[in-house]
């Protein structure tokens, strides 16, 4: 059987994303409840989690989650990143036994800095360092596969419902301002727990629901920008897109999302002058970057959360707000079962971004009021 | 001395039918039929008929077909017919073999070979009637990124970029090739269509400025008809260094076609033979061809795309890099299957590889070289059909040039006898009264409906593999499957085997 990245799989799938705007820690039991409210949307051949604000007390350290397939390719990448990286701490991320759970790999956390004078050698700024030291391993070391790399947060996610690999992981223990979530329904089993998502690079993690049919497009184009695309899946793509046109590009969040998935031009023909100008250059300059074919997708990152759905709006996506928190998720009842009299709720149209921005620069500390079960 | 060649096509006259009104004779511009004054029936003299189909088409009686003549030569699967015939022809004539049209031989087709995706299940195929469908396509040079500064304004000057209502331009035919009535009804349709037709080497008749917004001017080896108001005029400017119907040849505009239009156009003496070196001679090497492009810059004020097009060659991929790093905006690779007015038929045969390895394989290379999103590929050399088109964008180009296809609208039969100047369709023809039979107010028409049909049926396409813009089909080899190609050949293609 191939695994994922030697074969390209389709899955269908079930998204959700909690966030507080105050940065204040919601416990990863509300992110739980909700996905596993969609239980019917996943098959059992994929879960997980991304959680912001989980490490206060390494919040300046990149925190790498690896799976590995063995003790010597643990072993080779605890070489690799003894050269690279100064480690603070490390270990093996906590988990308990749960029955539907099968086949884990070890599964360990690195809390790590880049090594100052490997750093400046390298000539490369901190972050695009240690995208290429992920980048490194995941391609290089054979059985090691580095799935979370940012500050401050972490990706959790295996083979198995997402309410199970949220239990393995034991995240009713940790709490965050942000948390996502995804359950996934792959057209055949790659029985793989790298294929599982969120996809994440640095701080930026994606949940995504859908089937790009402009994969290979937008695959080719980032190739020749430098990206390697190892696992063959759209989440992946999704974040190396997003991560070219935040991170390397430095353009605002809605002007990456109006390229991923931009106006029409018949609806571009009849804005203003300046505006319209803005939106056709986009598209010249970015449109191997348009994302076609059904998607929902939740980014998160450490200031921030977006939600966005394809043009045409071929996958559901519900958002609502409740005082400082925002929900996004495929269904209503996953939203209402933690938040059942929400202020606003919405379906987002077609192209239409949710934007949920941190308003305070701290983040993870305090936790919100909660009542009862509920999170508001 | 006695000619050994055969007809190679009998005409059936249905005595019954035929009222000797003749027609024929005046419709066959190669003097076929012919009256017998005597009997005061029409005869006709087969060693000259070509297969045009004109006297067929306009007989009022429908009394006349064109058959192929079966005349038997023993078998002999190495001396084939053809073979012998061309022995039959250079024998008598001591002359080099001339064709029109591209290369028919029995080379494997590969866009036969390849079947396209649709989406099933697990992602909804999109109704094209019910959802917007995008083909507006841009070509010209990119930049890698823009900048918006703090207020959301745009900072970055865009080059010049052709816009396209559809991934389809007329490729470049020039007036002298073609007669001034298939030149404007090009024009016209472009126009209409919102897309671009290429003048071909042989500058622009006064007559077409109307349509410039609506042409690329072309620069070719002979340079003829090129004058700074066409440069300007036009939308963009193309330096032909090659064609995939005769790579490595030049042109030949014999001198009876040279009359008083095309001498103006041209800028050459009435009745002088246009003939176009086969290399550029200020052109020898690649850094020469940067000088040309940043000439051509310089005479049109950095306001248009500069285009270069290329024959598919074995080193198409090195080549079309250097291309791109000699300041090329577009680059046009021509295929061997591309057409001409005239080629000596052994290099059109001969020389050249097919356009869907060639586009695929320029594609992959500039994108390893991280160039590709820089520039526009346009890919050419028989284009038959929508699926062909589907095919090569989806193989790598941005869009494609058609040409055999749109003279086939305007009534071409495909008898491969441009280089003669008689076509009795009015297409590749200087005469008079054979131009006048190509209206071009008709033949506009039929160009877009040719076009229209194609559009539809790309959408039909795109919302079957649930893309709801062209630009997503774009080096999305994932959607096509080879069948019947061996592992070398799905490698260069890019694509996977049907199954896999």
């Amino acid at each position: 059987m191939q695994i994922e990245g030697e074969v390209r799989i389709p899955s269908g799938c079930a998204i959700s994303g909690i966030m507080n705007k105050k940065g204040k820690a919601v416990p990863g039991e509300y992110i739980i409840r909700s996905i596993s409210v969609m239980h019917e949307r996943s098959n059992g051949l994929g879960g997980g989690f991304a959680a912001y604000g989980i490490y206060p007390e390494y919040r300046d350290y990149y925190a790498l989650h690896l799976f590995f397939d063995s003790i010597a390719s643990k072993k080779d990448t605890e070489h690799f990143i003894n050269r690279h990286f100064d480690v603070s701490d490390a270990g093996k991320i906590p988990t308990r036994k749960v029955p539907s759970i099968k086949n884990a790999p070890l599964i360990w956390r690195y809390f790590v800095k880049p090594k100052a004078a490997r750093l400046d050698q390298s000539e490369l700024d901190e972050e695009e360092y240690v995208v290429q030291c992920v980048m490194s391993v995941n391609k290089k070391i054979k059985g090691a596969y580095v799935f979370s790399s940012g500050k401050n947060m972490g990706t959790f996610k295996g083979v198995g419902y997402p309410e199970d690999i949220g239990d393995f992981y034991r995240l009713d223990e940790y709490r965050g301002y942000i948390w996502t979530a995804h359950g996934r329904f792959p057209t055949n089993t790659p029985g793989w727990w790298g294929g599982a998502h969120p996809f994440s690079l640095l701080d930026c993690s994606i949940v995504h629901n859908g089937e790009l049919s402009s994969y290979q497009t937008n695959r080719r184009y980032l190739e020749e920008l430098g990206y390697s695309c190892t696992l063959q899946t759209d989440t992946e793509v999704i974040t190396y897109l997003l991560d070219l046109l935040l991170r390397k590009h430095r353009l605002p969040l809605d002007i990456a999302c109006s390229i991923i998935a931009p106006p029409f031009f018949k609806d571009i023909e009849r804005m203003g002058s300046n505006e319209s100008a803005l939106y056709k250059t986009l598209r010249i300059i970015y449109g191997k970057g348009l994302m076609n074919g059904p998607f929902s997708i939740i980014a998160a990152w450490n200031n921030g959360i977006m939600a966005l759905n394809d043009r045409i709006k071929l996958r559901s996506l519900v958002a609502a707000t409740k005082d400082d928190m925002l929900f996004i998720a495929s269904e209503e009842a996953a939203i209402r079962t933690v938040c059942p009299q929400p202020e606003h709720i919405w379906a987002p149209r077609g192209s239409e971004p949710v934007i949920g921005r941190l308003e305070t620069g701290e983040t993870g500390f305090g936790t919100v009021d909660v009542k009862e079960d509920k999170a508001c | 001395m006695l000619s050994f060649l055969q007809p190679e096509f009998l005409i059936q006259r249905d005595k019954d039918r035929c009222n000797s009104c003749g027609l024929c004779v005046k419709q066959c511009s190669f003097e076929v039929h012919q009256h017998d004054k005597v009997k005061g029936t029409v005869l006709s003299d087969e060693t000259k008929c070509i297969c045009c189909h004109r006297c067929v088409t306009m007989c009022p009686t429908r009394a006349l077909s064109v058959r192929k003549n079966t005349l038997a030569f023993r078998r002999n699967s190495n001396w084939t017919v053809k073979a012998v015939r061309e022995i039959y022809k250079q024998a008598e004539t001591g002359g080099i073999l001339l064709s029109g049209m591209g290369n028919p031989e029995d080379y494997p087709i590969y866009w036969d070979r390849i079947v396209i995706n649709a989406s099933q299940v697990t992602n909804p195929p999109i109704d094209p009637l019910r959802e917007p469908m995008e083909l507006k396509t841009f070509l010209g040079r990119k930049p890698e990124r823009v900048d918006i500064d703090a207020n959301g304004n745009l900072q970055v000057k865009l080059p010049p970029q052709l816009e396209l209502e559809a991934p389809i331009l007329f490729s470049a035919m020039s007036f002298g090739s073609i007669s001034f009535n298939a030149c404007k009804a090009l024009a016209m349709a472009a126009a209409q269509l919102g897309i671009y037709y290429n003048a071909g080497e042989g500058g622009l008749h006064k007559d077409l400025y109307n349509y410039s917004r609506n042409t690329i001017a072309q620069v070719a080896s002979g340079r003829f008809g090129i004058n700074i108001e066409y440069l300007n005029a036009c939308s963009a400017v193309e330096i032909k260094m090659g064609q995939g119907a005769k790579p490595g040849i030049g042109g030949h505009l014999p001198g009876e076609k040279v009359n008083e239009e095309i001498s103006k156009t041209r800028m050459i003496p009435v009745g002088s033979d246009a003939l176009s070196p086969a290399p550029h001679h200020d052109i020898y090497s690649i850094e020469d061809l940067k000088q040309l492009i940043y000439l051509l810059r310089e005479t049109t004020g950095y306001a248009k795309p500069i285009a270069v097009k290329v024959a598919a060659v074995n080193n198409i991929s090195s080549i079309a890099s250097g291309i791109v790093r000699a300041g090329a905006d577009i680059i046009v690779i021509d295929g061997f299957r591309g057409g001409t007015g005239a080629a000596p038929t052994r290099i059109r045969d001969n020389v050249g590889i097919p356009i869907e390895m060639a586009v695929a394989s320029v594609d992959t290379r500039l994108k390893n070289e991280g160039i590709r999103s820089q520039v526009s590929i346009i890919a050419s050399g028989s284009m038959r059909n929508s699926a062909d088109i589907i095919k090569a964008i989806a193989l790598g180009a941005d869009a494609v040039y058609i040409a055999t296809g749109a003279l086939i609208a305007l009534g071409c039969h495909v008898c491969q006898k441009c280089y003669t100047g008689k076509c009795s369709w009015g297409i590749a023809t200087q005469n008079p009264d054979l131009v006048k039979r190509l209206n071009p107010d008709i033949g506009s028409k039929r160009l877009i409906n040719l076009i229209t049909a194609w559009i539809n049926e790309i959408k039909e396409f795109l919302g079957g593999m649930g893309i709801n813009s062209i630009d997503s089909l774009r080096g999305n080899r994932d959607m096509l499957r080879g069948i019947g190609l061996n592992q070398k050949e799905l490698d260069i293609l890019g694509i996977k085997a049907a199954g896999e």
